[in-house]
């Protein structure tokens, strides 16, 4: 059997971090995507990332994803593409399938950053061809370079419905509508003011109703909700469109944490069930960690922050670097995480993963 | 309060001046008749600090806690611009009020193909994207620098300048 220091399933941005963090230590890597393409949802993220220098405020995620998949390469890491993982057995094997061949590899440790999928949302017509995520119209414009339609509505309005809906406009579409069903818009005043000035309606206590059209979508139906979420007679709006995006969050993609048999929290603001980590992002299975969305749903950012975090603790656990430098590199990495987890969007996040990690507050300084 | 400012843009999606004119990042009225100067835009508490460290006067405050709000020094604004494409929310203009006796000059990011040219006709639209006027592109400047994100900069009635932040393509 094939061996590895460290087994990263998921090439995402978290995959990608922790790899070049156990590649910088001298540690051996190999990195595992059921994808043709590593790089997860970074190079279809062609808007500058928020945040501070540290964690690449300013940068395209397209530039992000090139940057660290030039590091991987250079720490010469072995990349498995095409590579479903289908289990992991004895706490240290890693089962995949690679062109339908059966592949088995050793691994000191193994790291699950498996990142997340979107959540679907059932309502009459949404089987109509026309009807997809947000984040598959995403992959459509930018990576594929397809325009799926020309006139769009969007449902839900958290960053990933907002950010699609400004880059569907940026690939020349129509986005007629975002509807939310909240009172308040989700995601970013600043991403929303981008597509308000570029003409793009708000549609806020609103949502669909249902979607008509004989081969494809042609008419979707907005309704407005009372206090109660139930519909208001009359408040119906039409809109011609051909395309309908679904944005109504994420789920963490957590399979193999569930086969592992990590214990798991339920924490709605983390998207659900999510795998129990101590502060090294270790599950309740030693050896066994996780990063990225799969231990909650956030943003690319903090997933890059969790992977380098990831790294240095395998590295730590490996000997790969002494304790004492993994303490000072692991208190700047919380640091870090802990400004993406502050403020009003922040603050839910960093309370449920105190819950989530049984106490543990992050960076002391930032308390 | 920061949520005072958020009031109209968290329901609608834009911004009502009276909700935005008393925000840390907007200059006085007093400064924008002196020369052009910098809108920033942004009142929301969000992880995001690049303009203050894009500024080279030293005139956008964000701190150590880097959700904090960004605060316009519009005394030591120079009106350079070099903040615009630095925002990664694209929420910074710069408005030069006395462009002319009739009219502003307004500089916005815009980050939508095919680009205009210079001294070409466009539609301005305010925050809500109502076309409200029309306006002439003065300068059209892209480079990688700016991390690909071009800035016009466009003439228009100054009566508008406090409301025009968009650009629209004529016939397009």
């Amino acid at each position: 059997m094939e061996k590895t220091q460290v087994a990263i399933i998921g090439a995402g941005p978290a995959g990608l971090s922790c790899a070049v963090e156990v590649l910088k230590n001298g540690g051996k890597v190999t990195l595992l995507d059921e994808n043709d393409r590593p790089g997860g949802q970074l190079f279809k993220q062609i808007h500058k990332f928020f945040g501070s220098r540290e964690h690449k405020a300013g940068v395209r995620g397209i530039d992000i994803g090139n940057l660290l998949l030039q590091q991987v390469e250079e720490g010469k890491a072995r990349v498995l593409l095409g590579s479903t993982v289908y289990g992991i057995f004895n706490r240290n094997q890693v089962a995949f399938i690679n062109r339908g061949r059966e592949y088995c590899l050793e691994a000191e440790k193994i790291v699950i950053a498996t990142g997340a999928s979107e959540n679907p949302l059932a309502f009459p017509g949404s089987t109509l061809p026309g009807v997809m995520g947000a984040g598959a119209a995403q992959t459509l414009i930018n990576i594929q370079r397809v325009l799926p339609g020309k006139r769009f509505i969007m449902i839900g309005s958290g960053n990933v419905g907002l950010i699609v809906s400004y880059q569907l406009l940026q690939a020349g579409a129509k986005v007629l509508a975002i509807l939310e069903a909240a009172p308040e818009i989700g995601g970013y005043a600043v991403h929303a003011a981008k597509l308000s000035r570029a003409g793009v309606p708000f549609f806020t206590g609103y949502t669909i109703k249902y979607l008509q059209g004989n081969e494809r979508v042609e008419e979707a139906v907005a309704v407005g909700l009372d206090a109660n979420w139930k519909y208001i007679a009359g408040t119906e709006k039409h809109f011609e469109v051909d395309t309908v995006c679904i944005s109504v969050g994420l789920s963490p993609l957590t399979e193999l944490c569930w086969m592992c048999g990590c214990e798991f929290a339920y924490i709605p603001a983390l998207g659900g069930h999510v795998p129990k980590h101590d502060q090294n992002l270790e599950t309740s299975i030693s050896g066994i960690y996780v990063a990225g969305d799969i231990t909650g749903i956030e943003e690319a950012s903090s997933a890059m922050e969790e992977g380098v975090l990831v790294g240095v603790a395998c590295s730590e656990s490996l000997g790969l670097i002494t304790g004492d430098e993994a303490s000072i590199k692991k208190k700047k990495i919380w640091n870090r995480l802990e400004q993406l987890r502050s403020g009003p969007f922040g603050k839910q996040r960093h309370e449920a993963k105190v819950v989530q990690m049984g106490g543990y507050e992050g960076s002391e300084e930032l308390q | 309060m920061s949520k005072d400012y958020n009031r109209s843009i968290v329901v609608k999606g834009y911004y009502q001046w009276t909700d935005l004119e008393n925000s840390p990042g907007v200059p006085s009225m007093e400064r924008m008749e002196q020369g052009p100067v910098a809108f920033v835009e942004c009142t929301q508490e969000i992880p995001c600090d690049p303009c203050e460290e894009a500024c080279p006067a030293g005139a956008i405050k964000i701190g150590e806690n880097i959700t904090a709000l960004p605060v316009l020094d519009d005394e030591k604004c120079t009106g350079c611009g070099i903040c615009i494409p630095s925002c990664p929310g694209l929420a910074i203009f710069l408005v030069e009020k006395n462009y002319t006796k009739t009219t502003s000059l307004i500089e916005i990011p815009h980050e939508y193909h095919p680009l205009p040219c210079t001294g070409d006709e466009v539609y301005c639209t305010d925050r809500e994207g109502k076309p409200i006027s029309s306006g002439k592109i003065i300068k059209v400047k892209t480079s990688f620098k700016n991390n690909l994100t071009p800035v016009l900069s466009v003439e228009v009635p100054q009566e508008y300048c406090l409301e025009i932040r968009g650009v629209m393509l004529k016939g397009g």
